[in-house]
């Protein structure tokens, strides 16, 4: 079964989010990473920037595709993953640790409001995922 | 899945394995099973088999079948003995490459060639309507083919054959049996790393499949995926038909002007090829490697100095390597070793580099 974990949010593109105080990490969920394979490179925005809800923010790429990431959330950047530059495969080894991806500041509560629970993304990708 | 997909006679197998499916040419063929990095890797190391049973084979038999694969063909098929093999190319009129090919000389007058799975109607009609005064056999359905590649890979097929395979040069063969299956034991492969291709009739190639998994277990074998055989021909630079050869490309500028002999007499795409050969290719393939982190694609532009020259044929994440690496026709000025370019991706143009290939040294057999 997926691992899918109980205390994060996520969207219909395969993202989760964790709440960190006024912050939100995001990454990218077991069931993408299963999906995309051996993940190869990943290019991220940089601190500073504004991304957007549901608007795409950087792109992971597996041996054999190319895939775009999208935000959960609106807000600015504060931190980006740099060890992912170096090390792509931790977002296969460890997507809800080490592999995660961007923090940014979470300005819109409605926006988290709208994330998938757990059990509706588990329910998603049993459903197929897409 | 799609129903209009064709199966190999190792469908089953490669289900009851785990592997991935993915329509590939017009087949059901296995992506992956562990993964395309683990599995590249085991190719490198020990031993892979890959199921190839989707490519195609035909025969030609008769005193016209050498002068028809003489006609239709770049390369000189006079200089093979019976039991050798040779790579070459079909060529239109206009020069254009109808498919890349093996060549194998069966008999006296009997030769066999083994094509693209995605070709094997458009290659049917053009051996046929322009091969003539041969006979020709299609023999594509009858015939499945493992890969077997890897430095364990002589230890592995040994193992199982009735033949001693150590004495089977590089593009020779041999025929026997192995795990008790007829087989054309053919010295040849598409990783870079010694190996064979393995001919067997359709309905026994799962049991030579299970017979090679099953005994490879001693040498660490595991199934290979269409994913890996890309990353692996690809440091290797062997190029792939429909990515970096096809029916505009001409074999001089993709860098396969050691297979075209215009001194053996005349053949399809001779003249237009030598008025090439003579201007010099306006474009060269050439080995690129990216300086700055990104992922060079299929189709992704080039540039020289914020000018378009060229455009990315295949790239990938090469595992052997560590680098990501591509292949790509350029302006034949700028194709020399070392030139600096730019591949543009995703609207931003990343800095590459020409390098020499092999990517990877290769380790096949020599001599």
């Amino acid at each position: 079964m997926a691992n899918v974990p109980a205390d994060l949010r996520y969207t219909r593109e395969h993202e989760w989010a964790k709440q960190e105080g006024h912050r939100v990490r995001v990454g990218i969920t077991a069931f993408a990473q299963e999906q995309l394979g051996d993940v190869v490179f990943v290019e991220l925005p940089k601190v500073g920037a504004r991304v957007r809800a549901h608007q795409t923010f950087g792109v992971v790429e597996s041996v054999k595709a190319v895939s775009d990431l999208f935000a959960p959330v609106s807000g600015e950047v504060v931190e980006a993953n740099a060890e992912l530059a170096q090390k792509p495969e931790i977002v296969n080894q460890e997507p809800y640790g080490r592999g995660w991806m961007l923090v940014v500041t979470a300005a819109d509560a409605k926006e988290w409001e709208q994330l998938l629970t757990a059990a509706q993304y588990e329910q998603f990708i049993a459903e197929g995922g897409h | 899945m799609d129903t209009s997909l064709k199966r190999t006679p190792l469908f089953s197998a490669h289900v009851k394995a785990g592997a991935r499916m993915v329509p590939f040419g017009g087949w059901e063929m296995p992506v992956q099973y562990s993964g395309i990095v683990e599995e590249h890797r085991t190719v490198r190391t020990a031993v892979g088999c890959f199921d190839v049973s989707h490519m195609g084979e035909f025969e030609v038999e008769g005193p016209g079948a050498l002068p028809a694969l003489q006609r239709l063909t770049t390369n000189d098929v006079a200089a093979l003995e019976i039991g050798q093999i040779q790579y070459s190319v079909l060529c239109h009129e206009h020069g254009g490459i109808v498919d890349d090919l093996t060549v194998y000389r069966l008999d006296a007058d009997r030769y066999m060639i083994t094509v693209n799975a995605s070709n094997i109607d458009k290659d049917w009609a053009h051996v046929t309507s322009q091969g003539g005064g041969a006979r020709w056999r299609n023999v594509s359905e009858t015939t499945g083919l493992i890969a077997v590649q890897g430095p364990k890979a002589e230890a592995l097929v040994g193992r199982l054959a009735d033949l001693d395979v150590t004495r089977i040069g590089y593009y020779r063969f041999a025929q026997g049996q192995v795990a008790g299956v007829t087989t054309l034991v053919s010295r040849t492969g598409y990783t870079g790393e010694d190996g064979f291709e393995l001919y067997a009739p359709a309905a026994e190639t799962e049991r030579l499949w299970n017979a090679l998994i099953e005994a490879g277990r001693a040498e660490g074998v595991a199934p290979i995926g269409l994913g890996a055989r890309d990353t692996l021909r690809l440091e290797m630079r062997y190029a792939l038909y429909g990515n970096d050869i096809d029916d505009t490309t001409n074999p001089l500028e993709a860098g396969l002007g050691w297979v075209v002999k215009p001194a053996k007499g005349e053949f399809l795409g001779r003249a237009a090829i030598e008025r090439v050969r003579a201007a010099g290719p306006a474009r060269k393939l050439v080995g690129i490697e990216m300086t700055e982190r990104a992922v060079a694609r299929h189709g992704y532009p080039v540039v020289k100095d914020g000018a378009p020259t060229g455009v990315v044929t295949s790239g990938s994440y090469g595992p052997s390597v560590d680098r990501y690496i591509a292949m790509a026709y350029v302006g034949s000025a700028h194709a020399a070793v070392g030139a600096e370019l730019g591949v543009e991706i995703r609207g931003q143009v990343k800095s590459a580099r020409v390098v020499k290939t092999p990517f990877h040294p290769p380790h096949v057999k020599k001599g």
